[in-house]
């Protein structure tokens, strides 16, 4: 890819931590207390993340969690090329939750290359900037984030830190050895874990340098390897995690040991902003085990020896609730007051271009209203935390999608001092934005159970229903089009009214060039908290924008391939996925009766996803027999790990579009278990085929993208297959019959 | 209230009630955290060890029932190092967040050593486990290869 000077400048100054100003600042007792926080006997850290050991050992230290991205594996293999390494020699290991191994810099590697941040970083973009433009340490409890979400590992971390880094460390490397043999850096190279001087036919293993070179100033602008050259990047490499994976050795939140280890099971209010009135705690105050009954503010915890000891416990009291007004809530009521604000006269308008009052009036409108439900994320593994309070120190042991930034929320949550709060970031089974800031209802819980039972760790672990039922879940959005055609069958107008949560979503601004078009929201608050649910926005806005535009193609009497051909013709990259897709999934050839394809396209997190379904309808319902994607993110790390996340994407999604609603009555959740929720198991697994391109000089996204165009794929499959047109999710429940 | 149970080739006398949950009694009396918790209810099987040789989801089996049975979990069946289920896990590149992971290899385990050949259909039949991160179409890619070694 086409490295840009901003980029390297960028990408040196990641490097160097949370400083614009690039190494300039580097402050000279940086390795020492690198060191000192993180190293073993014999290793050395050369540049930050970067640690080499005497036996030529080179353990990247990743600034994410392992939430089963495989990121583990792929950043190490960027480092891996730049830094000259041998395979054998590469490892990966968690950062402590320090701010030394802060990723905060993201942002500006994000908003100063002129990408857009991830939306969930936006909110926290502030806070950053002041900490880097001000360059003061951490406040107490400022938020300096270490985050895992919107796809960033690869393209934000990889792209303009660790490649950078490395580069950075293999410069150092050359320098030190020259100097030992007194030579030209010029005359020296680097070749699997050595300097070589090929004059004199002398090396050094890295090893043996490394303590020397982490004596140099890193350059701010390492040269970088052409991509003509990588060894390790592009190739399908094992994940370092896998063995211990498939014989249960991985240890996740759930799994925290600790001598003398209590637990906890909860019952939080279920109606979201409802308060504890009252609960009589010593109904089961003489159950075996049972240790303490804590009432919070809105929510009751019981303590016991064992899980299941408190779990029963909890389950058989009988808190009283008050609840006031969402108390009365329901879905159809939320459903109505989002109607209302689409008629009404709050919408916002944040795209306006042409005429499209204009062009509405010069021919017949094309109108549809669409509908997406509230989701749960329902990680495999239950939210859950383990804290101690002892002696006025905080110790919790969790899985989150951010390492510090949980820290600084114990901390606050708890009333402390940041230094006097050890958190243990563990492996995760699953997340999908469950685990994100804005989202640790279950570390508030954790900590303040160990406020009020202090001296001894308790593992406090949600229920699936709990889990389930106090989520912040994807929100439930409505959606309006209005479309005319002009003589082509092409749009010349489309305005799309839709209801946000909180604010306006970029990802309501569509691929295709129509020349008049309105775009606006209105913001319908609820008492339902929503969070960010794998691919955000793109998980609405690409059902609603590519079901309509589907529509559009069959008003106008078009193929929907060659439609979107037509909308997408000065798009050569979209084209392109839009291709493949189609070619690869034998598009236009004859398919059995009842069966049809069906096509979608969705750019988002800067990776352009393109999927065909083949969708049979019949009397036993609707099954998706194969989907066929198409993905171009610019760059491939590891193309065995990157088609890993897009056919779990296709999975989440099509679990989601199949099954997926989160619905309200009195204020509360109704679904609480996976006979409710239901997911897709192996009998409903379609074939996937996953096609992976690289143009384009954009890094994008690999964990994410692959969800958005499922949905709408699969609803326009059942629309050629039967003419019956699915505006709202999921798909089961609703009648579809073959129309004329 | 003790119960005597064999767990891994072991034998242990845990003090428990007889309906406890054999999950929560293999994970926090035994301290073999390999089977994991994700539904409560029998769902997912997430929770899935061995008992005699048969897969069960043990969330939803009081310990009593399981007296003197042959009980073996995920750590059980690793002992003497990776399987040929393991090993095609780690071939196919099977796991993500791995949660599941060890319900899975225990129900696919069983089920191939009383059909050590199963279609597609016979596999989706017999292993009805989630995995939320998605990693069915590797485990199908998986078993097919065992099942064509037969
Ligand atoms: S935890 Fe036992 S089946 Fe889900
Ligand atoms: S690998 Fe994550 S749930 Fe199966």
């Amino acid at each position: 890819m086409a490295t840009t000077r901003r980029m390297v400048l960028l990408g040196g100054a990641t490097a160097a931590g949370a400083l614009v100003v690039g190494y300039a600042l580097w402050p000279s007792d940086r390795i020492a207390r690198l060191n000192a926080l993180d190293t073993a006997d014999g290793e050395q850290f050369v540049t930050n993340w970067i640690k080499i050991a005497n036996d030529d050992t080179i353990t990247v230290v990743i600034p994410h969690c392992d939430m089963g991205t495989g990121i583990f594996t792929s950043l190490p293999q960027m480092v891996a090329d730049e830094l000259d390494a041998d395979w054998s020699k590469m490892r990966s290991e968690q950062a402590p939750p320090d701010k030394l191994f802060a990723n905060g810099a993201l942002v500006e590697a994000f908003a100063l290359n002129g990408a857009k941040p991830p939306a969930f970083l936006q909110g926290l973009a502030d806070n950053t900037f002041r900490f880097v433009a001000a360059n003061v340490s951490v406040p107490p409890i400022g938020y300096i984030p270490q985050i895992t979400g919107g796809s960033s590992a690869v393209r934000g971390t990889g792209i303009y830190g660790m490649r950078v880094s490395a580069a950075a460390a293999r410069e150092m490397l050359i320098k030190a050895a020259a100097a030992r043999w007194n030579v030209p850096v010029e005359e020296c190279s680097t070749a699997e874990c050595k300097v070589m001087h090929e004059a004199s036919g002398k090396s050094f293993g890295y090893g043996e340098l490394a303590a020397e070179a982490a004596k140099y100033s890193p350059s701010p602008t390492p040269k970088l390897k052409p991509k003509e050259s990588y060894k390790y990047v592009g190739k399908p490499v094992q994940r370092f995690d896998i063995p211990r994976k498939v014989d249960g050795r991985n240890k996740y939140s759930i799994d925290t040991q600790t001598p003398d280890m209590l637990y906890a099971a909860i019952r939080i209010s279920p109606v979201f902003g409802g308060k504890l009135k009252s609960v009589n705690g010593d109904a089961v105050k003489g159950n075996r085990g049972v240790e303490k009954v804590i009432s919070l503010d809105d929510a009751v915890v019981v303590v016991a020896d064992r899980y299941w000891r408190a779990r029963d416990a909890v389950a058989t009291l009988a808190p009283a609730w008050e609840n006031g007004a969402n108390g009365k809530v329901t879905s159809a009521e939320i459903t109505q007051r989002r109607r209302d604000a689409l008629n009404g006269t709050s919408l916002k308008t944040d795209v306006d271009e042409g005429d499209t009052a204009a062009a509405l009036a010069k021919g017949k409108v094309i109108e549809a209203i669409y509908e997406v439900p509230y989701l749960s994320h329902a990680p495999m593994e239950p939210v859950n935390a383990t804290a101690c309070f002892k002696d006025g120190k905080l110790e919790v042991w969790a899985g989150t999608q951010d390492g510090l930034g949980s820290r600084a929320f114990c901390a606050e949550a708890a009333g402390l001092d940041i230094e006097n709060v050890t958190f243990h970031l563990t492996d995760m089974g699953g997340a999908f934005g469950r685990r994100l800031p804005g989202q640790y209802n279950f570390l508030t819980y954790a900590v303040k159970t160990a406020m009020a039972l202090p001296g001894k760790p308790i593992k406090l672990i949600f229920t699936r229903e709990e889990d389930m039922q106090h989520d912040f879940y994807r929100p439930n959005v409505m959606s309006r089009f209005k479309a005319v055609l002009g003589e082509d069958g092409l749009p010349t107008a489309w305005v799309n009214d839709y209801t946000t949560d909180d604010t306006a979503n970029p990802q309501a601004h569509i691929l295709y060039g129509i020349p008049n078009q309105k775009i606006s929201a209105v913001v319908v608050p609820t008492h339902v908290p929503t969070g960010a649910w794998r691919s955000v926005e793109a998980s609405w806005h690409g059902f609603f924008a590519e079901t309509f535009v589907d529509e559009l193609a069959h008003a106008a009497g078009k193929d929907p391939l060659e439609y979107r051909r037509a909308l997408l013709k000065d798009k050569p990259r979209h084209l392109g996925a839009l291709n493949t897709a189609a070619e690869k999934a034998g598009w236009g050839t004859p398919l059995p009766p009842g069966t049809a394809r069906g096509i979608a396209i969705v750019e988002s997190f800067d990776s352009i996803a393109a999927q065909v379904a083949e969708v049979e309808v019949s009397d036993s319902g609707v099954k998706v027999k194969r989907v066929v994607c198409a993905y171009d993110c610019g760059l491939v790390v590891n193309p065995s790990g990157l088609t890993q996340q897009i056919e779990g994407a296709i999975i989440f999604a099509l679990s989601a579009a199949r099954n997926g609603a989160i619905t309200i009555a009195d204020g509360a959740v109704e679904q609480s278990n996976f006979p409710d929720y239901e997911m897709i198991r192996l009998a409903d697994c379609p074939e996937i085929e996953v096609h992976l391109l690289e143009t384009g000089d954009r890094v994008g996204g690999g964990g994410e993208p692959g969800v958005p165009p499922l949905a709408p794929a699969v609803c326009n499959a059942i629309f050629a297959a039967t003419g019956t047109r699915l505006r709202t999710l999921p798909i089961n429940g609703q009648t579809i019959t073959k129309q004329g | 209230m003790t119960v005597r149970l064999s767990v891994n080739g072991e034998t242990h006398d845990v003090d428990v009630e007889d309906d406890a949950p054999l999950l929560w009694v293999i994970r926090d009396e035994l301290k073999l955290t390999g089977t994991k918790f994700g539904c409560g209810i029998a769902q997912c099987g997430a929770c899935t060890v061995h008992v005699d040789g048969q897969a069960i989801r043990s969330c939803i089996t009081p310990v009593a029932s399981v007296a003197g049975k042959k009980i073996t979990t995920i750590e059980g069946i690793s002992a003497g190092g990776p399987t040929p289920v393991q090993e095609a896990w780690i071939e196919h590149q099977v796991p993500q967040c791995g949660y599941c992971q060890s319900g899975m290899i225990m129900a696919v385990t069983a089920l191939l050593k009383t059909n050590p050949s199963p279609t597609d259909e016979e596999l989706a039949a017999s292993v009805t486990n989630i995995c939320r991160c998605g990693t069915y179409p590797r485990i199908r890619e998986a078993v097919r290869a065992l099942a064509a070694k037969g």
